[in-house]
C-alpha cells in the first residue's frame, strides 16, 4: 500500500487508474459494482461543498465517495 | 420468506388477476435511474398495483399491459439494482425474481447516456435467464448529448434483441411490446453470449457444472448455479433449493463437487475475495469492450454543460444558498398557491352537505344520524380533503420534477457531511424533504438508505419536521399577530420569515435528535455509501404532473375516507352527548386544562390536538368548535374572526407562541405512526417515535412558558 497514491488524493480534474483496492466486505463489493476495478480509469470531477464526500467519473457514470472510502482505493 | 415460483405467480395472481386471465409474466430490471418506471407507467396506464414484496418492505409494483397484437401481459417492476451479486434486500428480490420467480420474458432497462455501467447487469442477467430483451431507454437525452448507439451491434454483440426506447414515443413502446411478443413465440431468437472468466474459474465452474447436469435440475440455469456453488452464497443456495424442491448440498455428488472445484481455486491462490474481483473484474471488462464497440461518445459540449451546472449546484459557495432558493420555492409555492383551490374546493364540499342535509330533512332522518353522518363524519372528511389535498398536488409533483431532472441525490450529495457529523448519513435530507410533504410519505421514502439504523433514525426524525397538514394550522396561528395589518405585503412577508424561522428550528431539532439518538439507543458508524449523481435530464412536466395528482389523490381521498371521518363521528358524539347539560368535550377540556395551562396552553388546545391525532388538519376547527360550543366543526372565518374567538376564550400571544411550537414538535399523526409501524416492524421503535417528537414540543412549552411567567 505505500508508494500507492490514494484515490481521495486525487484532486478535481485529474485523472488516474486504479491499482487496487484494500478494502473488504460489504464496501469493497459495492466499488466493484460500480466498476472500480483495476486498471480502470477514475476522473476526479468535484468536492461537495463541504469537502467531502468527492465526485468521480467511473466508467461513464458519475459515482460520490466519501474520503474515507476513497482512501482504501489506491492509483498509479 | 422464499420467493418461490408458486409464491410470487400467485401474489402477481392475486393482485391483478380480475377475470381469471392467466397473462405471462414480463419482468423488468434495470439499474436505478435508468427511466424503468417511466417506463412501466406508459406501458401500464392506471392498470398497475404498488406495494409491498411479500415479507419485505421493498417496494413492487406489478401491471397489466397489452402487445399491439393484443397479447395481454404482467408486467413485474423488478427494484432497481447495480448488481445482482451484493447482498440488499432490494438486490435479494430483484435476483429472486429472476431466478425463480418464473417470468417468461425479462427486459433489462438501460440509460442511453450511462450504457457501460448499465450492461454489467445485462451480462448479469444474460447469465440467469435465456430470454431477454434490452431496452436502451432515454435515447432522446443521449441523442441531445450526441450519443450515438448501435443497436444493431449492441444486439449482435449480446445475442439477444435490444429495443431503443424513449418513454415519450408511443412508437417505440409499441416496439418493445411487438418484441416481447415475438421473444415469447421464438425463443430461439435469444442466443445470449456467456461472460468469458479466467480459465480457472471456468475449469472450476465447469466442474460442478458437470455433475450438476447429470442431476435433473430444472428452470435453472446449471452454469449460473454452479457458479453460486462455487461462491458459497449460502442464502441463494437456500433459495433455490426452495424452489427447486430438494436438497443441493446435502447430495454428496454435488458437494464434494463444489469442495473440489474449490480446492482448484485455492491451488491457484484464488480465496474468496479474488474470486469475487475475478468475477466481477470480467463482466466489468466485457461490458467496457462491448460499450466501446456499439457507443459513439457524445458532444464534450454536453457533458461540460452537466460539469457547469455541478459546479453551481454543488460548489462550495453557491450549493447551500441555492439549495435553499429551489427549496424554500417549493414551499411557499405550495402554500400559498393551494390557497384558492383549497377555498374553491371548501366551498363545493360545503354546498354537498347543504345538499346532503336538505336529503336527510326530506327523509326525516333523526337529529343525531343528521349528526354524526353529516355533521361529523362528512364535514370532517370534506376539511380534511379541502385542506390537504391542494398543497399536496403541487409539493409532490414539484418534488418528482426535482427527481426526475437529477437535483435530488445532489441535494444528499451537498448535505451529507454535517448528516455524517450526527452518525447519520446525506440521503437523510431527501427523507426530511419528503416529510415536508407527508410526514407517511417521507417514512417511507426512508428506503433508500443503506443500513438499518440509519434507516431507523430517519423514520423517527421524520415526524420533526412540519407537513403539507400542519403548514395551513401554523400560518393561521402566526397570522394571529398581523391581524390588524392583515393582507398587507408586510404581514404576508412576517409570516412567511417567521414560518422559515420555525422550518429551520424543525431542520434543527432533527439534526439534534439524530445526534442524540446516534450516541445513545441506535449507536453505530456510518454505513458504506456511494451515491449516484446521474445526468440531468429534462423531466417531462405533463406527465409527472398527471401521474402525481392521481396518486396524491387517491392517497388523501383513501385516508380521508379510512381515519377522518371515523374520528369525525367521535367528535361529534364527544360535543353532543351531554351529561348534566354539559357536552362530554368540555368535561374533557376541563379534566385537562390544568396540564394545558402548565405549558403555557390550555384543555381545549390539548384536546384539539388529541383529536387531530388521525388528521392535524382539523385541530384549529376543532379548537374553534370548543370555545364557540357549536356542537360540530366550524367554518374558519377570516383571521380577525378566528383571533376574535381566541382571545374571547384567553388567549395570549404566550399562548400562540406555545402552541406553535407544540403544532410543530408533537406526536405523529396516525397515518405516520402506522406507516412507521409497518416499516420498523417494531412496536419499540413505533412508541419511541410517538413520544420523542412529544417530549421535544411539551419541553420547549413549558422552557418558553417558565421564561416567559419569570419575566413578567
Amino acid at each position: 500500500m505505500t508508494g500507492f497514491k490514494k484515490l481521495s488524493e486525487l484532486c478535481p480534474g485529474e485523472s488516474a487508474r486504479v491499482a487496487g483496492l484494500f478494502t473488504g466486505g460489504t464496501m469493497r463489493r459495492r466499488f466493484l459494482d460500480i466498476g472500480l476495478v483495476e486498471g480502470t480509469r477514475v476522473e476526479c470531477v468535484g468536492r461537495s461543498p463541504c469537502g467531502d464526500p468527492t465526485a468521480y467519473r467511473i466508467r461513464g457514470a458519475v459515482i460520490a465517495i466519501r474520503s474515507e472510502d476513497a482512501s482504501t482505493v489506491c492509483i498509479l | 420468506m422464499g420467493l418461490t415460483r408458486k409464491s410470487v405467480g400467485r401474489y402477481a395472481a392475486d393482485l391483478w388477476q380480475k377475470g381469471g386471465e392467466d397473462a405471462p409474466t414480463v419482468a423488468l430490471a434495470g439499474n436505478p435511474n435508468v427511466g424503468k418506471s417511466t417506463v412501466f407507467n406508459a406501458l401500464t396506464g392506471m392498470h398497475q398495483h404498488t406495494g409491498n414484496w411479500p415479507g419485505k418492505t421493498v417496494t413492487s409494483a406489478i401491471g397489466y399491459t397489452r402487445s399491439p397484437r393484443g397479447r395481454s401481459y404482467a408486467l413485474v417492476d423488478i427494484p432497481g439494482t447495480y448488481s445482482l451479486l451484493a447482498h440488499s434486500a432490494e438486490e435479494e428480490v430483484a435476483r429472486n425474481f429472476l431466478c425463480f420467480g418464473g417470468a417468461e420474458v425479462t427486459v433489462v432497462v438501460c440509460d442511453a447516456t450511462c450504457l457501460e455501467r448499465n450492461l454489467n447487469l445485462v451480462l448479469q442477467t444474460l447469465e440467469i435467464t435465456d430470454r431477454v430483451i434490452v431496452c436502451v431507454n432515454l435515447l432522446d437525452e443521449a441523442g441531445r448529448r450526441g450519443i450515438r448507439i448501435d443497436l444493431d451491434g449492441l444486439s449482435a454483440s449480446l445475442g439477444v434483441p435490444v429495443v431503443g426506447t424513449t418513454a415519450r414515443k408511443k412508437s417505440t413502446l409499441h416496439h418493445l411490446l411487438r418484441t416481447i411478443d415475438r421473444v415469447k413465440d421464438t425463443p430461439s431468437l435469444c442466443h445470449p453470449i456467456l461472460p468469458i472468466y479466467s480459465e480457472v474459474i471456468e475449469r472450476a465452474v465447469q466442474h460442478i457444472s458437470f455433475v450438476l447436469s447429470g442431476k435433473h435440475i430444472e428452470n435453472v440455469n446449471i452454469r449460473w448455479l454452479s457458479m453460486r456453488l462455487l461462491e458459497g452464497d449460502e442464502p441463494l443456495i437456500r433459495e433455490a433449493e426452495q424452489f427447486l424442491g430438494r436438497s443441493l448440498l446435502s447430495d454428496s455428488d454435488i458437494s464434494s463437487a463444489v469442495c473440489e472445484a474449490q480446492e482448484m481455486l485455492s491451488a491457484e491462490g484464488i480465496d474468496g475475495d479474488a474470486y469475487r474481483d475475478g468475477v466481477v473484474g470480467a463482466l466489468v471488462g466485457q461490458a467496457g469492450r462491448i460499450a466501446a464497440d456499439c457507443v459513439r461518445a457524445g458532444k464534450e459540449a454536453e457533458k461540460r454543460r452537466d460539469e457547469r451546472l455541478d459546479r453551481l449546484l454543488t460548489g462550495r459557495f453557491t450549493a447551500y444558498p441555492l439549495m435553499i432558493l429551489f427549496l424554500g420555492f417549493v414551499f411557499f409555492l405550495t402554500i400559498f398557491a393551494a390557497n384558492v383551490p383549497s377555498s374553491l374546493l371548501a366551498e363545493g364540499l360545503f354546498a354537498i352537505e347543504d345538499c346532503l342535509t336538505t336529503l336527510f330533512l326530506r327523509l326525516g332522518a333523526p337529529a343525531w344520524l343528521h349528526g354524526i353522518l353529516v355533521l361529523g363524519m362528512y364535514r370532517t372528511l370534506a376539511w380534511v380533503v379541502s385542506v390537504m389535498l391542494p398543497p399536496m398536488a403541487i409539493f409532490f409533483p414539484l418534488f418528482t420534477l426535482l427527481e426526475d431532472a437529477g437535483y435530488l441525490p445532489r441535494i444528499a450529495y451537498n448535505l451529507d457531511r454535517p448528516f455524517r457529523a450526527c452518525r447519520a448519513c446525506g440521503k437523510q435530507a431527501l427523507t426530511m424533504c419528503m416529510g415536508f410533504g407527508c410526514n407517511a410519505a417521507g417514512v417511507v421514502g426512508c428506503r433508500i438508505m443503506d443500513s438499518g439504523r440509519e434507516r431507523t433514525l430517519a423514520i423517527l426524525t421524520n415526524s420533526l419536521v412540519p407537513c403539507n397538514g400542519r403548514f395551513p394550522m401554523m400560518i393561521t396561528l402566526l397570522s394571529l399577530f398581523f391581524v390588524g395589518v392583515a393582507g398587507t405585503v408586510r404581514a404576508t412577508v412576517s409570516v412567511a420569515l417567521l414560518l422559515t424561522g420555525l422550518i429551520l428550528l424543525s431542520v434543527l431539532a432533527t439534526f439534534g435528535m439524530t445526534w442524540l439518538l446516534s450516541h445513545t439507543l441506535l449507536r453505530g458508524s456510518p454505513s458504506s455509501f456511494t451515491l449516484e449523481l446521474p445526468p440531468y435530464r429534462r423531466p417531462e412536466i405533463g406527465r409527472v404532473l398527471v401521474r402525481s395528482l392521481f396518486d396524491r389523490t387517491l392517497f388523501v381521498l383513501g385516508r380521508a375516507a379510512a381515519v377522518a371521518a371515523p374520528a369525525g363521528a367521535l367528535i361529534w358524539l364527544l360535543s353532543n352527548l351531554r351529561v348534566n347539560d354539559v357536552s362530554l368535550l368540555s368535561y374533557a377540556s376541563a379534566f385537562l386544562d390544568p396540564v394545558g395551562r402548565a405549558f403555557g396552553m390550555d384543555g381545549v388546545i390539548l384536546i384539539a390536538f388529541l383529536l387531530g391525532f388521525p388528521a392535524n388538519e382539523i385541530v384549529i376547527p376543532v379548537m374553534l368548535m370548543a370555545y364557540t360550543a357549536t356542537g360540530s366543526l366550524t367554518e374558519a372565518g377570516s383571521v380577525a374572526e378566528i383571533r376574535e374567538i381566541f382571545v374571547g376564550a384567553g388567549w395570549t400571544p404566550l399562548t400562540v407562541v406555545t402552541t406553535t411550537l407544540f403544532a410543530l414538535f408533537h406526536f405523529p399523526c396516525s397515518t405516520t405512526l402506522l406507516t412507521i409501524r409497518k416499516e420498523t416492524g417494531s412496536l419499540r421503535y413505533t412508541l419511541l417515535a410517538f413520544f420523542l417528537p412529544l417530549l421535544l414540543g411539551l419541553f420547549l412549552c413549558f422552557a418558553t412558558t417558565s421564561l416567559f411567567r419569570l419575566f413578567s
